[in-house]
């Protein structure tokens, strides 16, 4: 069983790298491992456990700033600044359910470097877009920082935009910077029924069009919806839209919204605290959540443009059976397909490719994610700066190698 | 010029006929400029401090000729300049005399409006405020909104990263692109992201977006565009003393209001824009605020209420709110107008734009007086309040000798206290020539061998755009090399389990 280092601050993460580096050994970075299902399924000689630098360093509400060690949960992160009536505004999704792992066990670390993002991506980006600074380790041992404290700053290049959603193939972060923002007020959600995909996405675009100011909207087929508890009852799909703000705003936006979809069939409504659990729900994709009868289907995460979900969705469907979750107005495709070999990689690959965007295998058996490619594969000349940038940061392949793709 | 640019290739010079001869077999016909003349208008940008000619002015059209033109310019060791508009106010766009300029001018088309998707396909040198036209008719705008917008393009708010009033609430550039088309120094093309969120693999259109035309030339833009808010008001709210202003900021935002833009003017600011413009801006306060609420008229009449209640509570001396659009375009017209209306009291301005924390701006306002005193050089500011991004106008003479380099080491005495007081050194207007050489005083020497690492992975013989944003330029053989002794580390002090 190979070697756990765990380090108690980021002067260890350096000796620890310099150590690897100079005993040519390979690093895997872990927060507290709830995502170390994901990505593909490679080995390490080592494992650099970054869960001891944890705690908040900073929080300054009205500057709309907080700083914590890499290691610190996000449970802990979140319930602070609940506590300032503030939020995280990227909304970072729990992978727990789908992957089997204990809920609510993430590191704001671990949030940072799979670029987490929730429902909220349409309006308010990802973990990249409110990830401020960062002191970090290199694969070369170095210890460096990017950006600052401030929400404005332009000053080098934005090495924490490469950071984010580089899943520790570059540098081990040990501090963090991210923007928070205020919790809005009230949020309640409008419901249309029984739509199929294709009219659902075009009901999303006319209302991320209008002046309702939707936070959130996501399409459930009927099998789907029935797995969340605000929509159990639901007859057929359900498509929610989300309304957050002051109560004066929710209430005028409600009804623009309602007189806007009325003619695409019946509606709904989610009270404030039915929206929030429904709306966690699809954050964290419950509906497929790890514990299912016959066998795991594999999950795939495909981001694409809005308008052309639901020809990815109908295509994985008809061809392989896929169950589907529409987030982000249709651009987040979740397709839950019966398990094969091959996680049916090459259907979907082409697909997606047809219209445009990327797919992440997110969970599928070990030999099926060593077999496959997990994450998209990139044509030649972008996965020869891939491997350029990578090697700027981790010449010798320390940190993860083999994570994302083989050899990088 | 107190900055020195990287000293002209004599090798490179003498081929200067044949040079143009080639990338005339590249971009046919005007786009390639050679007479003196005719390449004075591209000798420098909006730091108007720092002229040189280029070599010559290369024009493309299309992504071939770029890619044509790099890559011969990569085999034959000459370096090129990316310039949008030239607006840049760091001396991004400063010319090398010994490279080509290649100015992006003609990428002038919008190649598809997607409402479907909202997004919008645009070429590099369409300008800012054209993208918003092209979809207002449809309620639709693009949300980051620099000041100069009638002029810059999108390709240089790409390179700079640029913010504008709105993006406290909206977002600067970085959070509103979506994909582009990029040409590799060696001529090869990329495509990055597309009309889909968030990348693939790394997120490399993430480290363009502020690269300042060091990594690459952006040949086509994806943005996103948003619906333009149903409404909006602002309060023009006066006070006393900055601290009260910047006290009503902090409440502002700590009672949950992100406001749709929250822009600042001290006394000299507010005198200049006023006699100027006459906006009915109140002269006896040391600190003007515009707070503008935007979205359905319910939300923007609820706030607007609650920040009247907040500024009562910070002793504004001072609060009217827009009762018409032509009132609210007033209020913002003076400070629109600040940089032009202090061009009317002094012969010349510099502007500088460091952030800091907020809370600071009291420590930061009197400490630039103190430093005002000891240049003998006025100061005006304006300022993004909501999100620390300062803007103090420095005035001088050019013509009296010594001034401009008075006012930049003035300039550069408030960027180190920004950066002092926990800021940085630019929040928008970017690096460039102009603040090269006080990136030290921000990050550490590794600190910036990694950002230079990266400037390698895209232009492995440094000749795009060199002699902008790094101090010293390393070889890229020399920053990769690793500096390891195998077996010689050991670290018995670290707990393995
Ligand atoms: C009066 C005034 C007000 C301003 N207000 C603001 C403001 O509110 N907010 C703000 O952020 N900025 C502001 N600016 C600064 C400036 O307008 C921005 O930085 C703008 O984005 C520059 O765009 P440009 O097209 O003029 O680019 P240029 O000045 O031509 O070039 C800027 C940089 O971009 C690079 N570049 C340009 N095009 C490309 C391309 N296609 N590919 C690769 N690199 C490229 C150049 O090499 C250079 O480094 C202001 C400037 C002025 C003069």
């Amino acid at each position: 069983m190979a070697d756990t280092i765990k380090a108690r601050d980021a002067a260890d993460v350096e000796q620890a790298i310099c150590a690897a580096l100079g005993d040519g050994r390979t690093l895997e970075l872990t927060g507290r491992g709830t995502k170390r299902g994901i990505g593909r399924a490679a080995q390490w000689d080592a494992t650099l456990d970054l869960s001891g630098l944890s705690g908040v360093t900073l929080y300054e509400p009205e500057e709309l700033v907080l700083s914590a060690k890499a290691g610190t949960p996000l449970a802990e992160i979140e319930a602070l600044v609940a506590a300032s009536k503030q939020q995280l505004a990227f909304e970072p999704m729990d992978y727990g359910p789908v992957l089997g792992v204990a809920p609510g066990g993430g590191t704001i670390g671990g949030a940072i470097a799979a670029n987490l993002s929730g429902p909220r991506r349409i309006k308010a980006g990802a973990a990249r877009d409110h990830f401020l600074g960062v002191n970090a380790v290199s694969g070369r041992g170095e210890t460096f920082k990017s950006g600052g404290r401030v929400v404005k700053n332009v000053t080098g290049y934005d090495l924490c935009k490469l950071l984010a959603g580089s899943w520790g193939t570059l540098a081990a972060m040990t501090d963090i910077t991210i923007k928070t923002l205020p919790r809005a007020e009230t949020e309640a959600t409008v419901l249309v029924f029984a739509l199929d995909d294709g009219a659902a996405c075009k009901a999303m675009a006319a209302a991320m069009g209008s002046y309702g100011d939707v936070s959130a909207a996501a399409h459930l087929q009927p099998a789907v919806g029935a797995r969340i508890a605000a929509t159990a009852n639901a007859v057929g799909a359900v498509t929610a839209f989300r309304l957050e703000g002051v109560a004066p705003s929710v209430a005028q936006r409600k009804s623009v919204l309602e007189a806007l979809l009325a003619p695409f069939s019946a509606l709904g409504t989610l009270d404030e605290a039915a929206s929030r659990s429904f709306w966690r729900a699809v954050r964290d994709v419950t509906p497929f959540a790890a514990f299912r009868p016959f066998g795991e289907p594999d999950l795939w995460r495909i981001s694409t443009a809005p308008a052309r979900g639901a020809d990815i969705g109908r295509k994985l469907t008809e061809q392989a059976g896929a169950e589907i979750l529409y987030d982000w107005a249709g651009g987040l495709v979740w397709a839950a397909l019966p398990p094969s070999a091959d996680a049916n990689a090459a259907l979907v690959r082409t697909t997606v490719a047809e219209a445009g965007g990327h797919a992440t295998l997110i969970r599928a058996p070990a030999p099926v994610r060593a077999a496959v490619e997990v994450f998209t594969p990139e044509p030649p000349p972008l996965a020869a700066l891939t491997r350029r940038v990578r090697e700027g940061f981790d010449p010798n392949g320390v940190l993860n190698p083999g994570r994302m793709w083989a050899g990088v | 010029m107190p900055v020195a640019m990287p000293l002209p290739d004599d090798a490179v010079l003498v081929r200067r006929a044949e040079i143009v001869a080639a990338l005339r077999g590249i971009v046919p016909g005007e786009g390639v400029i050679a007479s003196e003349e005719a390449m004075r208008p591209y000798e420098s940008d909006g730091l108007t401090a720092y002229r040189q000619l280029p070599m010559v002015v290369v024009l493309p059209e299309t992504t071939a000729q770029v890619a044509g033109v790099l890559g011969y310019c990569h085999r034959e060791g000459i370096k090129v300049v990316p310039r949008g508009a030239g607006t840049s106010l760091s001396g991004g766009a400063l010319p090398l005399g010994d490279g080509v300029l290649l100015g992006m001018a003609k990428f002038n088309r919008i190649r598809e409006i997607d409402f479907d998707n909202r997004v919008a396909v645009v070429e590099p040198g369409v300008t800012n405020l054209a993208v918003s036209q092209a979809v207002e008719q449809a309620g639709f705008y693009y949300a980051p909104d620099p000041s100069s917008q009638i002029a810059c393009t999108i390709g240089g708010n790409v390179a700079e990263n640029s913010g504008g009033v709105h993006c406290l609430k909206y977002g600067v550039t970085t959070n509103n692109v979506l994909g582009c088309e990029l040409v590799l120094m060696t001529g090869e093309v990329l495509r990055l992201g597309g009309k889909h969120l968030d990348a693939g693999g790394y997120d490399l259109l993430g480290i363009v977006t502020g690269s300042e035309g060091l990594l690459g030339v952006v040949t086509e833009v994806t943005v996103r565009i948003l619906k333009k808010p149903q409404t909006a008001r602002a309060a023009l709210i006066g006070f006393p003393s900055s601290e009260d202003a910047g006290d009503c900021v902090a409440r502002i935002i700590g009672a949950g209001i992100i406001p749709g833009g929250m822009e600042m003017m001290d006394g000299p600011a507010i005198k200049a824009a006023e006699d100027f413009v006459h906006a009915g801006y109140p002269l006896d306060v040391e600190a003007l605020l515009i707070v503008e609420l935007d979205g359905p008229a319910a939300e923007v009449d609820h706030l607007l209420e609650r920040v009247q209640e907040i500024a009562r509570g910070c002793c504004a001396a001072t609060c009217r709110i827009s009762n018409s659009e032509e009132e609210r375009l007033l209020f913002w017209a003076g400070r629109k107008a600040a940089f032009p209306a202090v061009g009317r009291i002094s012969p010349d301005y510099y502007c500088m734009d460091g952030t800091i924390p907020r809370a600071k701006l009291p420590l930061v306002l009197k400490r630039m007086q103190e430093l005002s005193r000891q240049y003998g050089l006025r100061v005006a500011n304006v300022f993004h309040a909501g999100d620390g991004n300062l803007h103090p106008l420095i005035l001088y003479d050019a013509n009296r000798p010594g001034e401009l380099e008075r006012a930049e080491e003035f300039g550069a005495d408030i960027l180190r206290l920004c950066v002092e007081v926990g800021g940085v050194l630019t929040g928008e207007h970017g690096v460039g020539v102009e603040k090269r050489d006080l990136m030290p005083a921000m990050f550490t020497p590794a600190d910036l061998d990694q950002q230079q690492r990266l400037k390698c992975a895209f232009d492995d013989k440094s000749l795009l755009n060199p002699g902008k944003v790094f101090p010293t330029l390393h070889r890229c053989a020399e920053l990769g090399r690793m500096h390891v002794h195998a077996g010689k580390v050991a670290f018995p002090d670290l707990p393995r389990f």
